[in-house]
């Protein structure tokens, strides 16, 4: 599957995706700083950005839902449940991935093959 | 610039990095499927700097998609990017353009998960200094996976799966951003509906997901204070 566009097309493609990129990175840290104050409305908003975008960042790769794969996979979803425990209880980013290997690890190599 | 904080955003980045490694070679051999050479993987990976935009524009320039297709994919790939742009800027409102420019073409999942949590605890040092740490660390180590990627064009191989120490880091990071009902409820709702959309195009999931997210947040907030004010 190799390409038949050439150089100087390619190229002008990188840069393109490239600055819209840039572009989208920058919006906000940019208008940000012409404003005094950010407006109210929007920066209560913002309040909710890490925990939503978080989220829909973690879910998938702990609740994989494939039509036809088998449905959950339990091991992930096992190490994900056990890690959001300790990371409540802990708060500590080591600890979390210590108990999320250790369970994906017990439930896949361990657990999995008995049943 | 404080050289503790970066040195503690470097050392926190470290346990993303299983999961980058092996997503930079892969980028790297994607530019090889492609029909394409080392000049270009460096190319994407300086110019464009995003992984799973990258791919996509490999995946369909390998495949002679129309050119408005591939800049379209990639740029609604991207655009989550404006809602970490939007949440991080209040914490850089006061460095000069230059630095905000460089702080921009440095935006990634990882470098946005990792410093909001720490511009977000109570007692921590807010310093961009944090923030070049972890996210000039992770531009070094994309930089080589994927010129890597192309030269040895083979992955990591990875019988255990630590990649998925990554879901897991961010995993850490959520359970403390959910601090009360309203971000709780974003959090979830957020999560689920991402789950229920992993299976549409462009990573429009991750997209819609948030953006439920944050309306039900701000939704229970305004109700919650309605509630008080009676």
């Amino acid at each position: 599957m190799a390409t038949s566009y050439t150089g100087p097309t390619i190229w002008g493609l990188i840069v393109v995706i490239g600055v819209l990129t840039f572009l989208i990175r920058l919006s906000f840290i940019a208008l940000f700083g012409y404003l005094d104050a950010i407006p109210a409305r929007i920066s209560h908003a913002l309040r909710f950005v890490p925990a939503a975008v978080l989220a829909a960042l973690v879910f998938p790769s702990f609740i994989t839902l494939e039509p036809g794969a088998g449905g959950i996979a339990v091991d992930k979803l096992a190490a994900g449940l056990v890690a959001g425990g300790v990371a409540w209880r802990t708060e500590n980013v080591l600890v979390t991935i210590g108990a999320g290997m250790a369970t994906l690890w017990a439930v896949r190599f361990g657990l999995l093959p008995l049943l | 610039m404080d050289r503790s904080e970066f040195r503690r955003g470097v050392e926190d980045v470290v346990p993303l990095l299983l999961g980058i490694v092996p997503f930079g070679f892969v980028a790297g051999i994607a530019t090889v499927n492609a029909g394409l050479g080392l000049p270009e993987a460096v190319g994407l990976s300086t110019i464009v700097f995003a992984g799973a935009a990258q791919l996509a524009a490999l995946d369909l320039i390998g495949r002679d998609a129309p050119l408005a297709i591939v800049v379209v994919t990639a740029v609604v790939i991207n655009l989550r990017m404006l809602m970490y742009s939007a949440s991080i800027a209040p914490h850089f409102q006061q460095l000069s353009s230059r630095m905000k420019a460089a702080v921009a073409y440095l935006l990634t999942d990882q470098a946005y998960a990792l410093s909001i949590a720490r511009y977000r605890g109570e007692d921590s040092v807010r310093s961009v200094a944090y923030y070049f740490g972890v996210a000039v660390t992770l531009w070094i180590v994309w930089q080589l996976t994927t010129v890597a990627g192309v030269v040895l064009g083979t992955g990591v191989p990875e019988p255990l799966g630590l990649e998925f120490a990554v879901p897991l880091v961010f995993l850490a990071l959520l359970i403390p951003a959910m601090e009360d009902g309203p971000t709780t409820i974003a959090g979830i709702l957020g999560g689920v509906v991402a789950v229920g959309g992993a299976s549409l195009p462009l990573n429009l999931g991750l997209l819609v997901g948030a953006t439920v997210g944050i309306v039900a947040g701000s939704l229970t907030a305004a109700r919650m204070e309605e509630a008080d004010g009676d």
